[in-house]
């Protein structure tokens, strides 16, 4: 597992480049491209399970969710940021991304330090040290708990077409 | 005690009598906006829209701007699979190719009116602040679910009150004291607020509050809104809709905000943001002289008449310097007429601009005006990103329409005090 550091500010079309935004749309499409003009290195050797750390706005700018579709794709376990700009919040919930807001954990992370999530818990351990991250509240939690915000959806339009 | 826009609004569609910032409401928005990527979004619910249908006809508005007319086989597709959907679901407000950009469309055909909620799968979506709506963006999923079900979460979010105070200098304009504020704020000053505009804001009218309320978004910001006022009323009434069609939300004059901050309009200079941050912001004295080989003068940001008058002001009887290309972007289909019948385009034209069909353009990258390595523009849209011109070499500065005429005349990044007569 490995931890990919950025700094603040990184905005939609870093993570995805909006030249891109009309001819990819599948997963397949999105992840040769992802974070192409931030670090040409990550599509290629990112793996499952690989975490990113990064300061704050993560995910500034454009309403497109391929940054978000291409980053679970590739198995992205979390992104843990100083704060996340709010589409990009929404998109992750969205699409059953976790996103973890904690600049004191992305602050004491340094090169080479081992990194565990405890999601029940809300915790991340960064070295020695562990952070408590704040819950998402039980009606968002329900949408990223369904596997995202269609499936709860197809849930929901199934159950009013019962009544 | 009093309440935010922010509170008010969404409590009203929330149907609650008081909200609280943190509190998460649903709420059924007055329209839905999407553009090219209503391909991409319906794609994702093909089954489910077989199964449960759209859940209202009037609630999408559908513009083609982004890629238009489509640059490749590929767009034209998408454009087709588009037409076809909103053919068998009748879909009300669809705009083909050459309306213009989907925000001006918005705004020109009275879609959003003060009192409203609107969300749109763009993330400029926020410009209906300019009129009092309350608007946001949202991803393409989200817009899937939303055509299906007609509802959809919001977090009340904190406001941060913005008043302006005094009269702006000769040659500043709206588009100056946004890029000021965001420069002020920072990227994320704003992230997850409602900013509401107050003081002396009678002198800025529809047009100036678009390019500001559509810029919210890059300071973070959730939602921007001018509150309602007599020049709000005057422009809704200059495209037919009266008063008795809308029921403005009036912040009250004890809310709380989680900020205040004032800017005192005389100090504002002309600025430019500079790349690659839109906060990134210096008065243009600080940059005069650096040289451009493209300018980009129009988008939703900046693609109005008022701001076309501005530029050909400008460079009536003048020049585009011969090492730059300047490309001129209405926002709308209207917009270009208006500016042909006003003799506006003559002006830009014979000053050696050429017009782009109105639409996104360059704006994003796509296509008609990407740089090449090594290149700069200066252009009136919203984002000078990396690579946000389709180039990771290249570098945007963001400013006001009269620098980038100044600066198209010369050739290289000029104050626009220095062409500007009256």
């Amino acid at each position: 597992m490995k931890v990919w550091r950025y700094g603040d500010d990184i905005n939609t079309d870093m993570l995805f480049p909006g030249k891109y935004t009309y001819t990819c749309s599948t997963a397949e499409e999105i992840k040769p491209y992802l974070l192409e003009d931030l670090d040409p290195s990550f599509a290629k050797n990112v793996s499952e399970g690989d975490l990113i750390f990064a300061g704050k706005n993560f995910g500034c700018g454009s309403s497109r969710e391929q940054p978000v579709i291409g980053l679970k794709a590739v198995g992205i376990a979390a992104v843990v940021a100083g704060s996340f700009a709010r589409i990009f919040f929404r998109s992750a919930i969205n699409q059953g991304l976790l996103l973890i807001e904690c600049p004191e954990a992305v602050n004491a992370c340094r090169e080479g330090d081992k990194v565990s999530l405890d999601v029940k818990n809300g915790t991340i351990i960064v070295g020695s040290k562990s952070f408590s991250f704040p819950k998402l509240p039980p009606e968002i939690l329900a949408i990223r708990d369904a596997g995202g915000l269609l499936p709860y959806t197809r849930v929901k339009l199934q159950q009013r077409k019962k009544r | 005690m009093g309440q935010t826009f922010a509170e008010k609004i969404l409590g009203k569609y929330a149907h609650e009598k008081k909200v609280v910032p943190g509190q998460i409401v649903t709420v059924r928005p007055d329209h839905l906006l999407m553009h090219d990527n209503t391909a991409p979004i319906i794609s994702k619910i093909t089954p489910e829209l077989k199964e449960f249908g759209i859940y209202d006809r009037n609630l999408p508005i559908i513009v083609l701007d982004h890629v238009i007319p489509a640059a490749s086989e590929k767009n034209a597709a998408q454009h087709k699979q588009i037409r076809e959907f909103v053919k068998l679901y009748k879909i009300r407000h669809f705009y083909d190719v050459g309306y213009g950009v989907c925000h001006q469309i918005v705004l020109e055909k009275g879609l959003a009116l003060p009192g409203m909620v609107l969300l749109g799968s763009d993330s400029h979506t926020c410009s209906y602040g300019a009129v009092d709506a309350f608007s946001t963006g949202i991803d393409r999923t989200e817009a899937a679910a939303l055509l299906l079900t007609g509802e959809t979460w919001l977090k009340v979010p904190q406001s941060i009150k913005m008043t302006l105070t005094g009269t702006l200098q000769k040659a500043v304009t709206a588009k100056d004291v946004i890029l000021h504020i965001i420069g002020d704020v920072s990227a994320s000053g704003a992230d997850y607020c409602s900013v509401e505009f107050h003081g002396d804001v009678r002198q800025f009218s529809v047009d100036d509050r678009f390019t500001m309320t559509n810029m919210g978004v890059e300071m973070g910001a959730k939602n921007a809104v001018f509150p309602a006022d007599t020049v709000t009323t005057k422009y809704l009434m200059s495209i037919g809709i009266p008063p008795s069609k809308y029921k403005s939300v009036d912040p009250d004059a004890d809310a709380t905000y989680d900020r205040e901050i004032t800017y005192a309009l005389p100090e504002i200079p002309p600025v430019v943001a500079a790349p690659h941050g839109v906060d990134n912001v210096k008065p243009v004295t600080e940059v005069e002289g650096i040289e451009i080989q493209q300018c980009l003068l129009g988008t939703c940001t900046n693609g109005r008449l008022s701001d076309f008058k501005v530029a050909a002001t400008i460079l009536k009887g003048k020049k585009v310097h011969p090492t730059v290309r300047l490309l001129i972007l209405p926002a709308s289909r209207q917009v270009y007429l208006d500016a042909v019948k006003e003799g506006v385009i003559e002006t830009l034209v014979t000053a050696g601009g050429t017009v782009l069909p109105p639409g996104c353009g360059p704006c994003l990258g796509a296509h008609q005006g990407v740089l090449a390595p090594g290149e700069r523009c200066i252009s009136t849209s919203n984002r000078n990103f990396k690579g946000r011109m389709g180039c990771v070499d290249a570098e945007i500065y963001l400013a006001s329409p009269a620098t980038v005429a100044a600066s198209a005349i010369h050739g290289k990044i000029t104050d626009p005090r220095k062409e500007m007569k009256r």
